[in-house]
């Protein structure tokens, strides 16, 4: 269901939900977070229901009298204005609560579904990335496209509209049997014959519909390929076969859809008829009767109007019920997302700017000057506290049972007292990866014993062929995923307790495939630090070597780039992403393929900048191209998940193994 | 109304459905008026000469006109279905011809993910407009006017009151709706810029997770969702007060005409029944103009996307086929020439050149490489050759003739092209190659994936030539990919090859054979390769440094290596680190 792509927006025929009261009282609580509008929404519907019963009453009186004045000759009625403008007063009165429930009831359907979409996108930003994995993007798109818009759809309308009908329905029932329980046998057949024809329609119309739903993903899928590769298509002279293609299957959807909106469509006319046999066989029956056993004639005509209207209730109902259960199902489907585990964060460690004194102690920064040091911020928790030698030394005991917190000597320094103390220790990028093992999924083991470590300020190299494990290492450091087995420390503290947000602050990460977002050229280069100046943002391209492009977009930084990215080639928006993580400036730099995209001559042009980015970092670096990682500390050979060789360019050139072979062309990576 | 006139063109095919509907909804609308004044005769003859003869056959009569109007109201759902579907068909096909028409320039210009909305959800929304108005709009007119006539036969001096409500009606309902359209077209363009931000999150989440940037995202989709929701609130609120307007007018009707009737009932001058009778019709009118009110608000919705969609129909493709008559055409040879090419995307901004008077000759059977740096718009250049897009100044000649004088497939036929961004199709490898001609044998096929270095990958997939592939081409590597795409090209025999950077994911062994490939069988063709690796281009005859849009040296590798600063540079970047690995 995930691929239908769009064009699934207008959905009339829903799959059923799983969970329907769970669903419906979780919905219901969202537009009861808003009782007042809620109460008074009702409240008018009601009213103006009772406004619209009551009008037909208030008829029957003025008639009547009118009648009586016209047999008693009377050729004048002193009360009639008044009775008229009664009636007007209710009308206007049902004409303003129609109004006041039908805008509380939008309001309400949208603020209630703005919320749902807000909600549900705060709760996408903590889901862990194991979750956008295992679902396409057009699978959660459609979240808040067609499953919001059909929540307020429903909310918007079906909601009001079912309960008036079903008002109206059951009122127009009493009503009938109450004149006449004889002529109402032949609406009892009549309403079974509507029945009758919502199941059998109503059924083909869904088996069509399945036809057509199949017909369009198989269109959508054809257009969307299609216009995507249009250029390939043109460079082929392809187009006519293309169009050719696509003819055969619009045509196919074209069948489909008519036959399903056919069904859809014939339900109103075939059931309202009905209503007009049993109107005219009820006539005939009732005007026998009257003849034979003097029904009256009044009761007769009333009877007959019910009747005549006795069939749209039910088709508003079932329509609306179509909608009411495609928002069930829409609104279940957002709450399984919404209801999704989010990642696990639970470090207490932080990321905290200090300065550095000249005995080598810290202290926090006073916000003041430009930062120069980083340092962790180690708390005490409920596993581990400080405590104070009475030789003046700190050091880290358990508490509470806790056996894995960090029982280490205290290395950095100790601020605060009592249980506001807390050590700080320098943010060095020493990272080390000791004897992990991983795997995406249980049956598939990526990383097997892997332990490679980063000192402070070394460039580390990962090379291999696709699959080999490389990309997957940066996600482990990032703590995009949870290793199986293992560690991984960041100056001797475990990331797993190192609050997310502080790792990732630490880590620069240019990725392999270059995300940007709408927005300017500015922007995207400010992405990596929302407070940096123009200035700052134009020096990070520069170091990048991007200034010279982005100088010759048409509005230079200030060119709109879209979420396709048409305007820029691949290159580009890895310069960009480049100058992206110079401006944010972190202690720690992974690039991941950051350059294979680039030529060698520009890669040789940042080269400088690049080392600038990496001096005094720890870098780990991955990529294809030899020449990018020969100047490396240390080199890791990556086959199958596990490191093969390991060393500095010479070394490995010495060993004459795998990488001496790749080096020197005698073996190839796939 | 525009929107109409432009779509009836399209309604070709189904226009015996499309004129049917509407017809037989008028029968059916007119057996239901007949319905209540056959009542009338039962009760007013019928029951009052107790004549049970008249009632049987009064009975008859309304049941078979209730099976006439049941037939017809079906089959008018029938036909409004085949043709409103039939009419979204016509149009999705005629986008479709469109868009294969465009030029490189249309297709930047819409974006591609804008052009599929534009074929799908905005057809769809015109299809139920339309099936909705075929329908329900003739229907309640049909009941508005018939009511209205047989209100003015019962009683003109009362029906007249409908001729001043109808009006002020009808100017709020219009005031109403005029701001609907806007409003909804404003609600759109949000939709749009809330789907891009979810979008983007879900393709970027690495990003946005690696910056720690949840809140600012956060906050920047609170902002599209709230713009969103006013947005919404603003067009439905306006709707939502059409319905108390209408109601407003209904009661007004009836109250004025129940207080006068009343007096003329009084006065002795109108039967009581028939002011009953008088005031159901005009209930009828009135519900009718609500109805027409309803459906032409659908079509306010509509119409931002019928708007949507002609925009592309109408979109001149801004490259057509050239003049030249096919015996016009030179003999194929494969010289390519450039004489004082400047080139600038116009439809994407006023930007400077990318290109300035470039100059260059590609002789038959050449192998020209290009080299420079990312973005000094290589790719701008080889797009020139098929006219992908169209040089702004200066001329672009095939086998000395303007490129703007062939027709495009004929121009297109003589050239292969592997294009930067590969793009394979969902079908069988051998579907995939056979794009480049569909008429080539098996031996030609099978020789064109060896020259390409594909053939030994494809053998060792278990269907071999059969090979399923995903859309996209996902389930091969990014260097099988390229081969495959090499393969296809070559397929063709064009008389000039170009190759776009494409071989970037294939390691520099298997470069070099295909390479190899290119000396021995196509010798006759002329092979213009982007590269970025000096070993991919120091055997080409010709190589051409480009440098911010200007050609900064031609020449061989020896004769660069002498004299070119920028290719000395590029030459120097690659020495160390020996062989490049894909």
């Amino acid at each position: 269901m995930a691929n239908n792509g769009p064009g699934r927006r207008n959905n009339p025929n829903p799959q059923r939900p799983k969970n329907m009261m769970a669903t419906i009282t979780r919905l219901l609580s969202y537009l009861i977070k808003r009782p007042g509008m809620l109460v008074a929404a009702l409240l008018m519907v009601v009213l103006s229901s009772l406004c619209s019963v009551a009008a037909t009453y208030m008829m029957r009186p003025i008639i009547n009298n009118l009648t009586d004045a016209v047999a008693n000759g009377v050729s004048e009625l002193p009360g009639l204005l008044t009775s008229v403008l009664q009636l007007f007063l209710v009308y206007l009165v049902a004409a303003a609560c129609s109004y006041g429930q039908a805008n509380l009831m939008a309001q309400l359907a949208q603020k209630s579904c703005n919320t749902l979409r807000k909600e549900l996108f705060d709760h996408m930003q903590t889901l862990p990335l194991r979750f956008f994995d295992q679902h396409t993007h057009g699978e959660l798109m459609s979240r808040f496209t067609n499953d919001a818009d059909n929540v307020q759809m429903a909310l918007e309308q079906s909601i009001v509209q079912m309960l008036s009908a079903a008002i109206t329905f059951v009122s127009t029932v009493v009503m009938m049997i109450y004149l006449s329980p004889i002529l109402f046998l032949i609406s009892v057949v009549m309403l079974v014959a509507i029945l009758l024809v919502i199941k059998i329609v109503g059924g083909r119309s869904r088996a069509y519909y399945r036809e057509q739903q199949a017909a369009l993903g198989a269109l959508n899928g054809n257009i969307q390929e299609m216009i995507s590769g249009m250029k390939v298509v043109k460079a082929f002279t392809h187009e006519d076969a293309a169009v050719q293609e696509f003819r055969e299957l619009n045509e196919n959807y074209r069948q489909a859809a008519s036959k399903a909106t056919f069904y859809s469509n014939a339900m109103g006319p075939i059931s309202g008829n009905i209503s007009n046999i049993a109107y005219a066989i009820t006539a005939a029956v009732g005007g026998a009767l009257s003849i034979i056993g003097g029904f009256d004639i009044g009761g007769l005509v009333t009877y007959l109007t019910y009747s005549k209207q006795l069939s749209q209730p039910l088709n508003q109902i079932t329509m609306q019920m179509n909608n009411v259960l495609a928002a069930l199902a829409g609104a279940e489907r957002i709450f399984a997302v919404m209801d999704e585990e989010p990642e696990i964060d639970d470090g207490k460690v932080t990321l905290v700017n200090v300065e550095k004194h000249e005995d080598g102690s810290l202290s926090l920064h006073n916000g003041e000057g430009r930062v120069t040091n980083w340092a962790w911020k180690l708390p005490q928790t409920e596993r581990g506290k400080l405590v104070h030698h009475d030789d003046g030394h700190w050091s880290w005991e358990p508490r509470n049972g806790g056996d894995n917190f960090r029982l280490k000597p205290v290395t950095g320094t100790v601020i605060g007292e009592g249980e506001d103390a807390c050590e700080l220790v320098e943010l060095k990028g020493d990272v080390r990866l000791t004897n992990v093992d991983f795997s995406y999924v249980p049956e598939k083991q990526v990383l097997y014993d892997l332990s490679v470590y980063a000192k402070p300020g070394q460039q580390i190299a990962f090379v291999g062929s696709t699959g080999a494990g490389k990309t997957t290492i940066t996600n482990l450091i990032n703590r995009f995923y949870e290793i199986q087995d293992g560690s991984i420390t960041y100056d001797g503290i475990d990331i797993q307790g190192i609050a997310k947000d502080s790792l990732r602050r630490s880590l620069g990460i240019v990725l392999q495939d270059t995300h940007l977002f709408t927005g300017t050229v500015m922007e995207n280069i400010r992405y990596g630090k929302l407070d940096a100046t123009d200035e700052q943002c134009i020096a990070a391209a520069k170091t990048a070597n991007a200034h010279s492009f982005i100088r010759r977009l048409p509005e230079g930084y200030n060119t709109m780039v879209t979420a396709d990215g048409a305007n820029l080639s691949q290159g580009q928006r890895q310069l960009l992403a480049i100058a992206r993580a110079a401006v944010a400036d972190p202690p720690v730099m992974v690039l991941d393929e950051a350059t294979s995209s680039i030529d060698t001559r520009t890669e040789a042009l940042i080269s400088k900048g690049m080392d600038a980015l990496m001096k005094g970092r720890s870098t780990f670096v991955i990529a294809h191209r030899l020449s990018t990682v020969r100047n490396s500390d240390c080199i890791a050979v990556l086959e199958l998940g596990r490191i093969i060789e390991i060393g500095s360019h010479d070394e490995l050139m010495a060993m004459k193994g795998r990488y001496y072979q790749l080096y020197t062309g005698q073996f190839q990576l796939s | 109304m525009n929107m109409i006139r432009r779509l009836i063109p399209y309604f070709k095919g189904y226009g015996k459905q499309a004129l049917l509907a509407p017809t037989l909804i008028t029968v059916e609308t007119i057996c239901e008026l007949i319905l209540p004044l056959l009542m009338a005769q039962i009760i007013d003859v019928g029951i009052a000469d107790s004549d049970m003869g008249v009632i049987l056959r009064m009975g008859a009569l309304m049941l078979v006109i209730s099976c006439i109007s049941m037939t017809c109201g079906t089959l008018s759902a029938k036909y409004a279905a085949g043709a409103s579907i039939g009419l979204g068909a016509n149009l999705r096909s005629a986008e479709f011809d469109q868009v294969s028409k465009f030029s490189f320039a249309d297709i930047d210009h819409f974006s591609s993910s804008s052009l599929v909305t534009r074929m799908t959800n905005d057809i769809t929304n015109i299809q139920n407009t339309v099936a909705m108005s075929l329908r329900m709009l003739v229907r309640s007119l049909m009941m508005m006017i018939v009511a209205l006539i047989v209100s003015f036969t019962i009683e003109w001096r009362l029906a007249i009151i409908l001729l001043i409500i109808l009006p002020i009606l009808a100017a709020a309902v219009g005031f109403i709706m005029t701001k609907c359209h806007s409003l909804f077209r404003a609600m759109q363009t949000k939709i749009d810029a809330l789907n891009e931000k979810v979008q983007e999150n879900l393709v970027g989440i690495r990003v946005v997770k690696s910056y720690v940037r949840a809140d600012f995202e956060k906050e920047k989709f609170r902002t599209a969702n709230d713009d969103y929701t006013s947005a919404g609130l603003r067009a439905v609120l306006r709707i939502v007060s059409l319905n108390p307007i209408m109601m407003l007018c209904v009661s007004t009707g009836t109250v004025l005409i129940l207080y006068n009737g009343g007096l003329l009932v009084l006065g002795g001058e109108l039967p009581i029944g028939q002011l009953s009778s008088l005031l159901n019709y005009v209930m009828m009118v009135l519900m009718g103009v609500m109805m027409v009110a309803m459906t032409l608000l659908q079509y306010s919705r509509a119409q931002a996307c019928c708007d949507r969609i002609f925009e592309v129909i109408d979109t001149e493709p801004d490259i057509e086929d050239g003049p030249l008559a096919q015996e016009q055409l030179p003999r194929s040879g494969g010289k390519v020439e450039f004489r004082n090419v400047s080139f600038k995307y116009t439809k994407t901004g006023s930007g400077d050149d990318v290109l300035t008077d470039l100059d260059f000759v590609a002789e038959p059977g050449q192998i020209v490489a290009i080299v420079g740096g990312t973005g000094v718009g290589k790719s701008s250049l080889v797009n020139l050759i098929p006219r992908f897009y169209d040089a702004t100044g200066g001329e672009v000649l095939l086998d000395d003739v303007n490129v703007k004088d062939y027709p495009l497939e004929e121009l297109r036929g003589r050239i292969g092209m592997v294009l930067q961004n590969n793009v394979l199709f969902s079908g069988t490898i051998r579907e995939n190659l056979l794009w480049g001609d569909p008429n080539a044998t098996e031996e030609e096929m099978i020789q064109a994936a060896k020259d390409a270095q594909a053939y030994d990958f494809i053998m060792s997939f278990p269907y071999g030539f059969d090979t399923h592939l995903s859309q996209g081409g996902v389930n091969v590597s990014g260097g099988q990919k390229q081969r495959l795409c090499i393969a296809r090209a070559m397929l063709r025999k064009p008389s000039v090859l170009i190759l776009d950077d494409s071989t970037s994911a294939v390691d520099s062994a298997t470069e070099a054979l295909i390479r190899e490939s290119f000396y021995h069988n196509l010798k006759d063709t002329t092979v213009i390769l982007i590269a970025q690796r000096i070993s991919s281009v120091r055997n080409a005859d010709k190589i051409i440094v480009l440098d911010d849009g200007t050609i900064a040296g031609v020449g061989t590798h020896e004769e660069l290596m002498r004299c070119n600063k920028i290719y000395q540079e590029i030459y120097h970047s690659q020495l160390e680190g020996g062989v490049d690995h894909g």
